[in-house]
């Protein structure tokens, strides 16, 4: 390894420092791999729903009303007989797809206005002006008038979800942004005559990476109980769609004859929140040990 | 200075920092005047030494020589073509020409690029060659700063500080330029690792023909490495000539100063420690006249009234002093 | 600290603008005619014509817009048809219980999870920490509307202890009234007082790392004297920025508390009108609730700077 290889010079051959890698320190990480295990589980029910669910999730029955559960519905029946273990298999599909197409647009709009935000110094200030009056609003509140307003859909539940969570996206981003260009790398491309687009993406990009992953986890468990909420309150998917706020909705007038409706979608809710916060939790200790405990 | 081949010309050179105040209107309350008229020549193939303490504004030199901050006026010339206003779109391709070598061994390189991608990083820009003559041309660079070229695939955190160094310095050795800025290369590492760095650089310089302006505040590494030197003090330059002139023969009492502070090898030689009192004066505000009199041991009333000029007082010495004359 | 006031203060303006005409702006994302939709599927023509023009549809945009925010600064913020009322008496109305109901709630978070933090913090990695820290990571995870339904089976239902739902008003005993709160206060806070022991607990962590605990203890203070005196006082200042927050989220949280208690406040009044589509109260309570978003942050805001005397000078 002593080759004279640069003229008069001899080649150092000091020791490669080796780290543990990200991934290795996440399967490590026991509170993340209990949110990954209890995530997946969801996941997996969402996508194989068809063959996990025992019954047919809409169709009504009127002679098994109320049933308690017990082997034939696992978690019983509703006021129209329908098998509640299938409707939450059901279920957990439509929350999943809403949480992903939500923190999908919200990662998309949020990157790129966080990006402009923190990039180009005169973007800045209109940009997060707009951002902070969207982010004046309770999410909850701005949620529901523009689900309301825009009338009850999956897709405009995502919409509306979006709208709430792209601001908190953008301003993680771009405080992360402001920090990256000012690092030497960036310096150097500029040096080297590499275009802004290409700064932006190919080094501002994956190095602010970091806290916007752990910021989508939370987006994701928002989304989750924001989109129940809003089923709750009426302006989810229409009923007979199987979403755990409409069963939890429907459930609630009878919740002195037959608690187990409500109680199942509730766990299932709990169970994927939790998932995604220990997920965001652990994904923040390994990637992003300085981060704030939250910034909701 | 004629007859000789210039290829760097920097004529009143300016760089003022706004600083605002306030939100909505932003207010431009005063203005930091980091580089405030400054004018000089490397020759090509020289190293010219710039030298100083932290905030002199020898680095925001460096970067507007390689055009990584607009000057607020003056003129760069290089090559004899003025690059210090031409629109951004041409600067890009005049780049290739001009390249810098970062004090941060930790911030200069990309995390999440290999040595590979950040080497070859200047040829995709600039649309040099097929990826495997990218390629070859890494490992040709690689073996050129003394590191295996199978080094090419791993990431700058495999890497100390003294590698990385060398990896820097092979990314601003890609695209063959003419003139290079090293902003204060050695002084993030080992005093071990300096000696290797800088005869590397050494070594480069004369094997590619290479032009440097090697900015430092260690008076002792510049020493060794600089042909001449300009010392700045709040954003001006206070003395330049030939290295030897400038080490055994120091006009400007704020050379003196400095020189005075490194230590000496021999024990028993012992030199006048010249001490500076008070600190750097805000360059918000310089002092009325010469900037140095309100720490300057030997200061007189005139100092403090009319600023002086940087003059020839003699083959080629230049110094900005009322005190020193011809 | 004067000057610091008044740049907050102005620069909270051109957020509430915006609020305002985002808040507006709703009822014109609705897709086709918001006349139609409110008036109801079974609505005639005429029918659906008197709705319009009730609510100045027919007017062009900025026309309707000039009007809405002539109104505001009369305080007049429109008229609900559905209710037959302005919407700012509407407001006003159920405003009082809603505030009632997010103090209480504030107050239990605060008396729960600031202790428990703390407690886990000094007892760090042990297992009073972990079981805490585990209650509290629940407590983020649960929906606080079905928490809200299963305190009802459990309390109301199951134990008889509790009434199920409905407000009781203070004028009928102070107990009566006291218990009518007490779910939804807790089933609202819970969430909160996660956030908040998880939070006390970081920053008292942070805190207690610091060179000026270590000279404390070393310098032989007890215990209870490094906390209280060094310790507290400097882990509450980020705790207060979160204060802001959560007073916030407890106001948010009342739209839905409220309907599954059936309490009158203006979560509920909110929660009917969005079901029923009555525009000018979403509208309303939009921009109200936004508004005193952007107050009580401003107030986190100038208290933060009071209490910590560096963040002034950024």
């Amino acid at each position: 390894m002593t080759e004279t290889t640069a003229p008069g010079l001899v080649h150092v051959a000091a020791p490669l420092r080796k780290r543990k890698t990200t991934l290795r320190r996440l399967l490590e990480h026991r509170l993340f791999m209990t949110g990954l295990v209890l995530f997946m589980l969801m996941v997996i029910m969402a996508v194989f729903a068809d063959w996990i669910a025992t019954h047919n999730p809409v169709q009504v029955r009127a002679r098994f009303r109320f049933r308690a559960p017990g082997l034939d519905n696992f978690f019983g029946t509703d006021n129209f007989g329908r098998d509640i273990f299938t409707r939450v298999v059901y279920g957990a599909r439509l929350s999943i797809s809403i949480g992903f197409a939500t923190v999908a647009l919200t990662a998309l709009v949020g990157t790129s206005i966080g990006l402009l935000a923190g990039y180009f110094r005169k973007l800045d200030n209109i940009l997060m002006r707009f951002m902070d009056a969207l982010m004046a609003f309770p999410t909850i509140l701005l949620a529901l008038a523009l689900a309301a307003a825009l009338g009850p859909s999956a897709v405009n539940i995502v919409v509306a979800l979006s709208a709430v969570y792209i601001p908190r996206v953008a301003r993680v981003v771009r405080a992360s942004v402001l920090v990256v260009r000012e690092a030497d790398y960036v310096h150097a491309a500029h040096a080297v005559g590499a275009s802004n687009f290409r700064i932006m993406v190919e080094h501002i990009l994956p190095n602010s990476m970091a806290p916007l992953m752990v910021q989508l986890t939370f987006v994701f468990a928002y989304a989750v109980i924001a989109e129940a909420v809003l089923s709750f309150l009426g302006v989810g998917p229409p009923p007979p769609t199987p979403s755990w706020g409409n069963i939890i909705a429907e459930g609630k007038d009878y919740i002195r004859e037959a608690a187990w409706i409500t109680l199942f979608p509730g766990i299932a809710i709990a169970m994927t929140v939790l998932g995604l916060n220990l997920l965001g939790d652990g994904l923040r200790d390994v990637l992003d040990p300085r981060m704030n405990v939250d910034n909701r | 200075m004629t007859g000789v081949d210039n290829l760097v010309e920097v004529e009143n050179l300016v760089k003022h920092f706004p600083v605002r105040k306030g939100f909505l209107s932003s207010r431009v309350t005063g203005q930091v005047r980091a580089v405030d008229d400054i004018s000089f020549t490397v020759a090509r193939g020289e190293t010219l030494g710039l030298v100083g303490e932290s905030g002199c504004g020898k680095s925001t030199t460096g970067r507007l020589l390689i055009r990584l901050l607009d000057p607020t006026s003056g003129s760069i010339r290089l090559n004899g073509d003025d690059i210090a206003k031409i629109p951004d779109k041409e600067l890009r391709s005049r780049r290739r020409d001009v390249q810098i070598i970062f004090q941060d061994p930790f911030s200069s390189l990309n995390p999440r690029k290999t040595v590979e991608g950040i080497i070859s990083e200047p040829l995709i820009v600039h649309r040099i060659g097929t990826t495997a003559e990218r390629k070859a041309r890494v490992a040709e660079l690689l073996k050129l700063v003394g590191m295996a070229p199978d080094y090419a695939r791993r990431y700058p955190h495999e890497f100390s500080g003294g590698q990385r160094q060398r990896i820097g310095i092979a990314r601003a050795l890609a695209l063959n330029p003419k003139f290079i800025v090293c902003d204060e290369p050695v002084s993030a590492l080992d005093v071990s690792i300096q000696a290797q760095v800088i005869n590397l650089m050494r070594d480069l310089q004369r094997e590619l023909g290479l032009t440097y302006l090697f900015i430092s505040h260690n008076l002792a590494v510049v020493r060794h490495i600089a042909d001449r030197v300009a010392v700045m003090y709040l954003g001006k330059i206070v003395e330049m000539t030939d290295k030897n002139a400038l080490y055994e023969n120091p006009r400007h009492p704020y050379t003196k100063a400095l020189l005075s502070a490194i230590p000496m090898t021999n024990p028993d030689q012992r030199r006048q420690r010249v001490v500076l009192t008070g600190d750097v004066p805000s360059p918000m505000s310089p002092p009325k006249g010469c900037r140095f009199n309100t720490r300057c041991p030997v200061a007189v009333a005139s100092c403090r009234e009319i600023e002086p000029p940087l003059v020839d007082v003699g083959r080629g010495h230049q110094v900005a002093c009322h005190l020193v004359t011809p | 600290m004067g000057r610091y006031i008044i740049q907050r203060v102005l620069a909270a303006f051109p957020v509430l603008l915006i609020v305002t005409l985002i808040s507006f702006c709703i009822m014109q994302l609705v897709p086709g005619d918001p006349a139609t939709v409110m008036a109801g599927p079974q609505a005639t023509a005429a029918e659906i014509d008197r709705v319009r023009v009730q609510l100045g549809l027919d007017q062009p945009f900025l026309t309707q817009l000039g009007r809405w925010l002539w109104g505001l600064t009369q305080g007049d913020l429109g008229r609900s048809i559905l209710l037959g009322r302005n919407v700012s008496t509407a407001i006003a109305e159920r405003i009082p219980i809603t505030l009632t109901l997010a103090l209480m709630s504030f107050l239990l978070t605060l008396a729960i999870g600031i202790p428990c933090g703390i407690i886990a913090a000094l007892r760090a990695n042990t297992w009073i920490d972990q079981a805490v820290m585990t209650v509290a990571l629940i407590g983020v995870s649960l929906p606080n509307f079905w928490l809200g339904l299963m305190l009802i089976i459990f309390f109301s239902v199951i134990l008889d202890l509790m009434p199920a739902g409905g407000y009781v008003s203070i004028a009928q005993g102070v107990w009566p009234w006291f218990k009518s709160l007490l779910l939804p206060a807790l089933s609202l806070g819970l969430l909160q007082m996660g956030l908040l022991a998880r939070i006390t607990r970081s920053t008292m962590l942070e805190v207690l790392r610091q060179d000026y605990i270590r000279t404390a203890r070393a310098k032989g203070l007890p215990t209870f004297k490094v906390v209280g005196k060094h310790a507290l006082k400097n882990a509450m200042i980020p705790v207060i920025t979160v204060i802001g927050i959560i007073f916030s989220l407890l106001l948010t949280g009342s739209v839905v508390i409220e309907t599954v208690y059936s309490l009158p406040g203006l979560g509920r009044l909110l929660a009917t009108s969005i079901f029923s589509r009555d525009y000018p109260v979403i509208q309303g309570g939009l921009l109200l609730t936004a508004a005193m978003f952007v107050g009580i942050n401003l107030l986190v805001d100038v208290l933060y700077a009071f209490l910590d005397p560096r963040v002034r000078y950024d």
